[in-house]
């Protein structure tokens, strides 16, 4: 269960997406695409970098900071996109958290 | 956000059989159904589904009829799976053992649609035409989530289940869905035979989805709730496919590939097969497919009509059954010169002086075909 609520999320949980959503690269459209049970959403490539890490291995503190670092970001900036995107996927129970 | 490259399919429906052990009677799929022995072969659908990924399309839709009818379907799902395709079973649950379910997921089966008929096991059944069909998919459900796979619940509403709309949803829950697709009855196939005996008052249809509505924010992160609204109390006609030929295609158990399921109704059309022409000519080339492609063909009020690229005209199909002529509006819209037709209908949906009759149920041949069919799927 989840609720809608970013700032809520916990910086110990491990997302992850579960089985039947999958992280494609489409080699024919040349484009990352999120497929899931009748969707296929366009991810953008900060979004994919997200996803990429969403493997129920490291916690959602541990994404952030990997992402801060590798990409020289702001921590913060990084730590309230990372929260929005997983919240708003969560409510769409294409991640869990 | 969804992917849309109007120039390349993005789902593939898989009509594996029309072989099916229910008969609910707003089944989708044509009165002419294909007879086992016309049905092609698993060489043949693995060579469909490599051209589809090659096409471009990314998700599988294993459909029928019911496709556990198939032996082969373990071999199919390991193919779309080898081809990195996104495989959705659409099922009836009739036929999914405990180990079938396990061989599928360990196939690499991504998804699985299980339908129900209503929340009350008897009107289930009833609606099914077939004892017992409601336990067995409760049953068969558990054997989905214990297989560690997603579970969609699908439900389509009609005049027997519409007060049950919202314990629908919760049954979903119940049964571990993360999705559940609320549909009211579209009519087509033997949808439209049926339709005097389907179509709600608009007063049940308008409770039903107030009640889907409310239910879709307070589960919010729990399920997702895809409704579908029932098309004939809308003011403006579905986006039927998203546009003709602009994202799927349906290939037919023996073969025929259809832009939309119900197709075949137009008449005039002509339609390819996989026999004859690989998946690729057939999107880009085939008259059936290039026939509503656009908005050449619309006429008024479609053609000048700022919504052209919403709704596309709504649907052709439609547009046939109810004004004779499938370039014409769909009636459905408000704005349809032939909007009376729909008006007249939902009329007569209101009208319950009739004695109730029984349901026309969809089944491949009379009923010694049908007790046949059931042995196929026990011998499984």
């Amino acid at each position: 269960m989840t609720d809608g609520d970013a700032s809520s999320l916990s910086g110990a949980s491990r997302p992850r997406l579960p089985r039947g959503v999958r992280l494609k690269h489409d080699d024919i459209r040349n484009e990352w695409l999120l497929l899931a049970p009748e969707r296929v959403l366009k991810t953008n490539a900060i979004a994919v970098e997200i996803l990429k890490r969403c493997t129920g291995e490291k916690s959602l503190d541990a994404i952030v900071d990997d992402l801060a670092s590798t990409f020289t970001a702001e921590r913060s900036r990084v730590d309230n996109d990372v929260r929005a995107l997983l919240t708003e996927l969560a409510t769409k129970r294409l991640v869990d958290l | 956000m969804n992917a849309a490259d109007p120039s390349r399919p993005v789902g593939l429906l898989a009509e594996l059989t029309h072989r099916c052990p229910l008969g609910c009677p707003y089944c989708s799929n044509p009165l002419e159904l294909d007879p086992r022995q016309h049905e092609l072969d698993t060489a043949s659908w693995k060579r469909v589904f490599s051209e589809a990924a090659a096409v471009g399309i990314l998700q599988l839709h294993l459909s029928g009829g019911e496709p556990a009818s198939r032996r082969d379907l373990v071999e199919l799902v390991a193919h779309g799976a080898k081809l990195g395709l996104y495989s959705n079973l659409i099922t009836s649950g009739i036929g999914l053992t405990q180990m079938l379910v396990s061989k599928l997921a360990e196939a690499g089966l991504d998804h699985v649609q299980l339908s129900i008929q209503d929340s009350e096991p008897r009107s289930a059944d009833h609606i099914a035409g077939y004892k017992g069909a409601f336990a067995r998919k409760l049953e068969a459900a558990s054997f989905v989530t214990e297989a560690g796979l997603p579970l969609t619940v699908n439900a389509v509403i009609h005049r027997a289940n519409v007060r049950r709309a919202g314990a629908m949803v919760e049954l979903a829950v119940r049964l571990g869905a993360r999705r559940v697709e609320i549909a009211h009855t579209q009519y087509y196939g033997w949808g439209a035979k049926n339709r005097g005996l389907l179509m709600p008052s608009r007063e049940e249809a308008e409770a039903a989805i107030g009640e889907v509505e409310a239910l879709k924010t307070s589960l919010s992160g729990t399920i997702v709730i895809d409704h579908v609204a029932p098309d004939y109390h809308a003011r403006y006609p579905k986006p039927c496919m998203s546009g003709w030929a602009r994202r799927t295609l349906n290939v037919t158990p023996s073969g025929k590939v259809l832009p939309c399921h119900a197709a075949e109704l137009i008449p005039g059309l002509e339609f390819w097969n996989v026999a004859d022409h690989s998946l690729d000519e057939i999107w880009n080339h085939s008259p059936a497919f290039n026939a509503f492609r656009g908005d050449d063909w619309m006429r008024e009020p479609c053609r000048s009509c700022s919504r052209k690229t919403i709704d596309f005209g709504g649907c052709r199909c439609q547009a046939f059954m109810l004004t004779g002529e499938a370039r014409n509006a769909d009636p459905v819209c408000h704005l349809s010169p032939h909007h009376h037709v729909v008006e007249t209908i939902l009329a007569e949906a209101r009208d319950d002086t009739h004695p109730p009759q029984p349901y026309a149920y969809r089944r491949l041949r009379p009923s010694t075909a049908v007790r046949r069919e059931r042995l196929d799927i026990s011998a499984d």
